[in-house]
This record gives structure tokens, sequence and C-alpha cells, in this order.
């Protein structure tokens, strides 16, 4: 499986690391590969609070500008400014070093409605 | 491939100056030290045959619409009648200066007035402005307007922009610009706006919807009716971009579509020259009750007199030096003028025969997902045409064939998209050669993909890395290390 199983996924083809009330948040391998070469990436600042649904971040690639949007209501704990210098990090890595930002989320139960990893590929072959 | 500091050989001087016919006085007089540079500048030295070589050696490796088709989709590449450049340097508009008295620029006045009654025309809405230098720029001008629009009603409340996900690729960061947030809507099965997801998107903090019509799709939105009433009745108002206007030119009218505000591309539809030929103009046409806030100054003609007008109270103010990319609309002029009415009509009559005819004869080939009779341009699918194929491949191959490759990867909802519009200008010879092409691409896909992942092959450079380019760009000369 491309997509690693302790990992929650949305249909808008982000990951979610959930541990505690803490929410690391990636772009899946699908939606990198997808995307092609990234060549810019907008973080939003530490401290900044999204509501679930909301514009995240923004990725570039040389075909598409995608919005990633946040998959939980919270408030931005960390980012990831390693993407700043280099984005292809999320080409190489998208799921570890490829990380875009960490939320500290206020609704735990915004995470029911993600897929589990086997559900998600599922939803990509159905395409 | 060399820029003109690289020419080692270069070591003459083109121009030559009279002789000195008053007394020297030397540069130490004229000029205190603290001002006069310590380094020559830096200047090509090329003698006038080198120059000429050099531009004329760029000139062949340069590909336009006057070398071949052209068929780069929602940008309408089409030919730029050489007329039109013959009127543009008569010398009663070459040498015109802006800042000239109004009595001796009535030509100059008369001309942008009539330009904008025709405008006015096509669009079927009340006013227009010429200012715009472009198509985004027309349509930060539409947000402005909308913005305007809400202040003088007291709704500031109203603060996002509808946007279908076929819709033209400009329109999101036009809101944004403007202050609005952007909310997208997914298209339906049919490519088409689906109204009830429009419904639920509308309330009211919605200030309009930016619609393209045809769609990026090539789609006209069969429904666009029951669109633009649903937002008038939630208070909204219908901006239409322009950038398809030659699928309807002369035909339907945005104005008699529920349009508010309608900007048009001169650079696209009206013939005037397109990307580095350019610049372009977008003048922007609004219904009655936006004209107020249309930008200044305004043209206006008292009696037989054209003059410019300033006062206009609640204008969003000027948006372009004094009035637009002048020439640009002066071709345009002389382009209506050629056509007339039924020239205009018989352009997008044309243009969508073309594109049905290329849509009819590869949809053998190449998968359509969205399948209907399309307007001036469609979309096919690169997808799935061979082990590892991308439509940047067969764009690239196109290019060995002697074509400008079509748009790709847009609009974002077609995977591996390539959109296609051959204009009203080409013959039915050009578009079977490029079908021709397309299809023997489709079979080199299968038998021999090495020629796609490698072109292009006999472009004057290959496979550019466009991820570098845009990664690690380099924007400026390296002089000190040559």
């Amino acid at each position: 499986m491309t997509h690693p199983t302790q990992f929650r996924y949305t249909k808008e083809h982000e990951w979610v690391d959930l541990e505690g009330n803490h929410a690391k948040v990636g772009i899946t391998e699908h939606a990198q590969g997808e995307l092609g070469d990234i060549v810019f990436v907008e973080l939003p600042t530490v401290g900044t609070a999204v509501k679930k649904g909301e514009n995240l971040a923004t990725v570039e690639s040389i075909k598409a500008v995608g919005d990633v949007y946040a998959p939980m209501s919270g408030t931005v704990v960390e980012v990831n400014t390693q993407l700043e210098s280099s984005p292809e990090t999320i080409n190489q890595d998208p799921h570890g070093a490829g990380w875009l930002v960490t939320l500290e989320v206020s609704d735990l139960s915004e995470a029911d409605s993600f897929l589990d990893a086997p559900s998600y590929e599922q939803y990509l072959a159905e395409g | 491939m060399n820029t003109i500091f690289d020419h080692k050989l270069a070591k003459g001087v083109g121009g030559l100056l009279p002789a000195l016919d008053v007394p020297e006085q030397g540069i130490e007089k004229l000029i205190p030290s603290s001002l006069r540079r310590t380094h020559a500048p830096r200047i090509p030295n090329l003698s006038e045959p080198e120059l000429v070589r050099h531009y004329t050696q760029l000139s062949k490796v340069n590909y336009g619409i006057d070398d071949g088709f052209y068929p780069l989709g929602s940008c309408t590449m089409k030919y730029n009648p050489k007329i039109n450049e013959d009127l543009a340097r008569l010398p009663g508009f070459a040498n015109a200066h802006p800042l000239a008295d109004e009595d001796l620029i009535q030509g100059s006045l008369k001309l942008l007035y009539e330009a904008s009654r025709y405008l006015c025309g096509i669009a079927g809405l009340a006013e227009v402005t010429l200012q715009p230098a472009a198509g985004a720029h027309g349509e930060l001008c539409g947000m402005f307007l909308v913005k305007r629009y809400f202040e003088e009603r007291g709704e500031e409340k109203r603060k996002r922009i509808l946007l279908p996900d076929s819709a033209h690729g400009t329109n999101p960061s036009s809101a944004t610009t403007a202050g609005f947030s952007a909310t997208e809507i997914p298209s339906g099965k049919d490519g088409m706006i689906n109204l009830a997801t429009l419904e639920e998107a509308l309330d009211d903090t919605v200030a309009a919807i930016m619609l393209t019509v045809p769609n990026t799709l090539g789609i006209f939105e069969e429904r666009v009716l029951e669109v633009t009433e649903m937002v008038h009745a939630a208070g909204g108002l219908c901006y239409f971009d322009g950038a398809n206007l030659n699928a309807f030119l002369g035909r339907a009218r945005p104005g008699d579509m529920g349009a508010d505000i309608f900007h048009f591309n001169l650079h696209k539809t009206l013939s005037t020259p397109h990307g580095g030929g350019g610049p372009g103009s977008g003048p922007v046409a609004v219904a009655q009750s936006l004209v107020d806030f249309l930008p200044v100054p305004r043209i206006v003609k008292d009696e037989n007199r054209y003059r410019l007008d300033w006062n206009s109270p609640h204008s969003i103010g000027c948006i372009h030096s004094f009035y637009g990319n002048f020439g640009v609309i002066l071709k345009a002029y002389a382009y209506l003028l050629l056509l007339g009415d039924t020239g205009l009509r018989e352009v997008s009559e044309n243009a969508v025969l073309n594109a049905n005819y290329l849509q009819e004869s590869l949809k053998q080939t190449y998968p359509l997902p969205y399948e209907r009779l399309c307007k001036h341009e469609f979309v096919l699918s690169g997808k799935g045409l061979g082990e590892g194929i991308s439509a940047l491949d067969i764009a690239k191959r196109l290019i060995d064939y002697g074509f400008h490759p079509p748009t790709i990867y847009f609009p974002l909802i077609v995977p591996e998209a390539l959109m296609i519009e051959p204009t009203e200008c080409e013959g039915k010879e050009t578009l079977d050669s490029f079908i021709e092409a397309m299809e023997r691409i489709a079979v080199e896909a299968k038998e021999n993909p090495r020629l796609l992942h490698e072109a292009p092959q006999y472009a004057p450079v290959r496979r550019l890395d466009q991820t570098r380019a845009a990664r690690q760009p380099i924007l400026t000369y390296p002089f000190d290390e040559r």
C-alpha cells in the first residue's frame, strides 16, 4: 500500500496524522504525483486560526496551483519552513519530510469523516 | 543561444556621430565628478549588420501565428491582419501626443468613442471603459466595480466571489487581488454548472459570480439564464469573462444572458497582436447600474465635439495612464470596420465549425471526457495514450511536426488536458494536417514512445527543464562571470 496505514485521509487528497489533539497535515503520494514537480509552497503563519475547509496552504507545481484545505478546525502550531527553500521535498517524501503544517485541533469529532488507507486507495481506484 | 552581449567578435560601433560644430567644453566642466560614472556603460558594441543579424537569427528561431498553426486553447491566437498595422502607423495616430490639447486629437477621441459604442453593441451592455491593459486587468477592474457597487449600497458583508471550476484561470486571482475570497463551485457531469450546487453556495455574503461563457471546456453554459437569475435573486452580480467571446461574437450578447459586467480581450477576439507581440487591451462593459463607477476619464460626445470627462464622483478612479493602450484599440477598431456585422458573425461561425471539425476527427484517437457539441475550443485528454505518456510529451512532439502545441494541463478537471482552439483563420488543409500529426503521434505513443519522451528533436532547443526554471530562475545577466 502506497499510503501509510497509520494516517487518515480526505477526499481532497490530504493526509492527517493525529496524535492527541495535534494533527500533522500533508498532501498524499497520489496528490504529489498528479501535481508533478512542485516549485512553490505558501504556508500559513504559526498562530493562524483555521476552520475546517478553509484554505490552509497553497502548493504550486509546473502544471497547476492547488489549494490545501484545513482538514480540521484549529490553530497552526508548526509549519514546515524547509519547504520554502526546498519545495521538492513534497515530491520526494510526501508522507514524511514533506509534511506541511501541524494543527492544534479544537474538535476531534471532525476526524470521524476521514478515510483510512484502504478506503482512500479504493476511492482513488474508483477515480 | 547567444544574447546580444555574447557576441565575441563584436567590437564595432553602429552609429556615426556628426562632427562637433561648437567649441568642446570637456566633460569635467559640464558634469560634477560626483555625478559622473566611473565605469563605461554596458552597451553591446555591435556594428549595424551584426545587430541586424542578431535579431534576424532570433526571429528565425521564434514561432508565431505568421509561421503556422497555433491552436493554443483559450488564447484565440488568430491572424493579425496587416492592414491594422498600416492604420496604426498613420502619422496622425502614431504621432499624437497623449497630453495634446483635446482640440488637436478630435480624430483619436472620436475613434475611441466609436470603438466604445461598437463594443457596447457587441456586449449588449450600457457603457464601456477602454482603459484596462489586458484580460486579467479587466477582471480586476470589474472586481473593483463590484466592490464599489456594494460599498455604495452598504452591503460590505458581500465578500465572496463564486467561481465554477471550469472558469478561466485568472478569475480566482483577480477576485482575491481585489480583496474578495474565492469559492469554487464544482461542475456537473455534463461539464456545466449544477444549479443545486449553485443554490447551496448562494447567500447574502456572495458579491458576484465570475462566469466564463462558453466555459474552458468549450461548452456553452446552457442554463446560463437560470444561473444569472439565481445570482441576481440572491442580490449578487454576474461577471462574464470574455476570453471566449470568439465562440459567439455577433450571435449572442452577454447583456442578454444576464451579465452585469463583461470584459473583452481585444488581443484575442478582435485580432490585435497577442503574447510577445502585445500589449493587450481588456475593455470592460457594464450594465446601467454600474455606469457611475467606471474608471475616469470617460470619453463623452457633446454635439460634434469629443472630450475626456473626469467629473465622476462615484468612479473607482483611474486604472491605466491616459486612456488605455490606444494603438491596440485602434487596431481592434480597424478590424471591426473591416468585418462589419456580417463578418463578425462569420468569425464565430467559422471558429465553432473549425473546432467541431477537429473535435469530431480527433475523438476517434484521443479521449474526449466531456463530449457534446463544442463552441470555439474543446479539451481532449492525453491520458492512457501509452505507457508513461503525458500531455506534455504530446505537446512537445507536436513541435517536431511543425505545430505550436495546444494549451496543456488546463482546465484542471480533465486529466492530462489538451485544450485545442483552432480559430476561424485556418483552412481545411491546415486542420487536416494537424489531425494527421495528432494521429501519427498517437501511434508513436504506443509503438515508439521514445520519440515523444525525447521530443522536440527538430526545434532550435530540445526539452527545457521547466522545473529548474521555476525553482531557480536566473533573472539577471551574469556580466561579472563573462
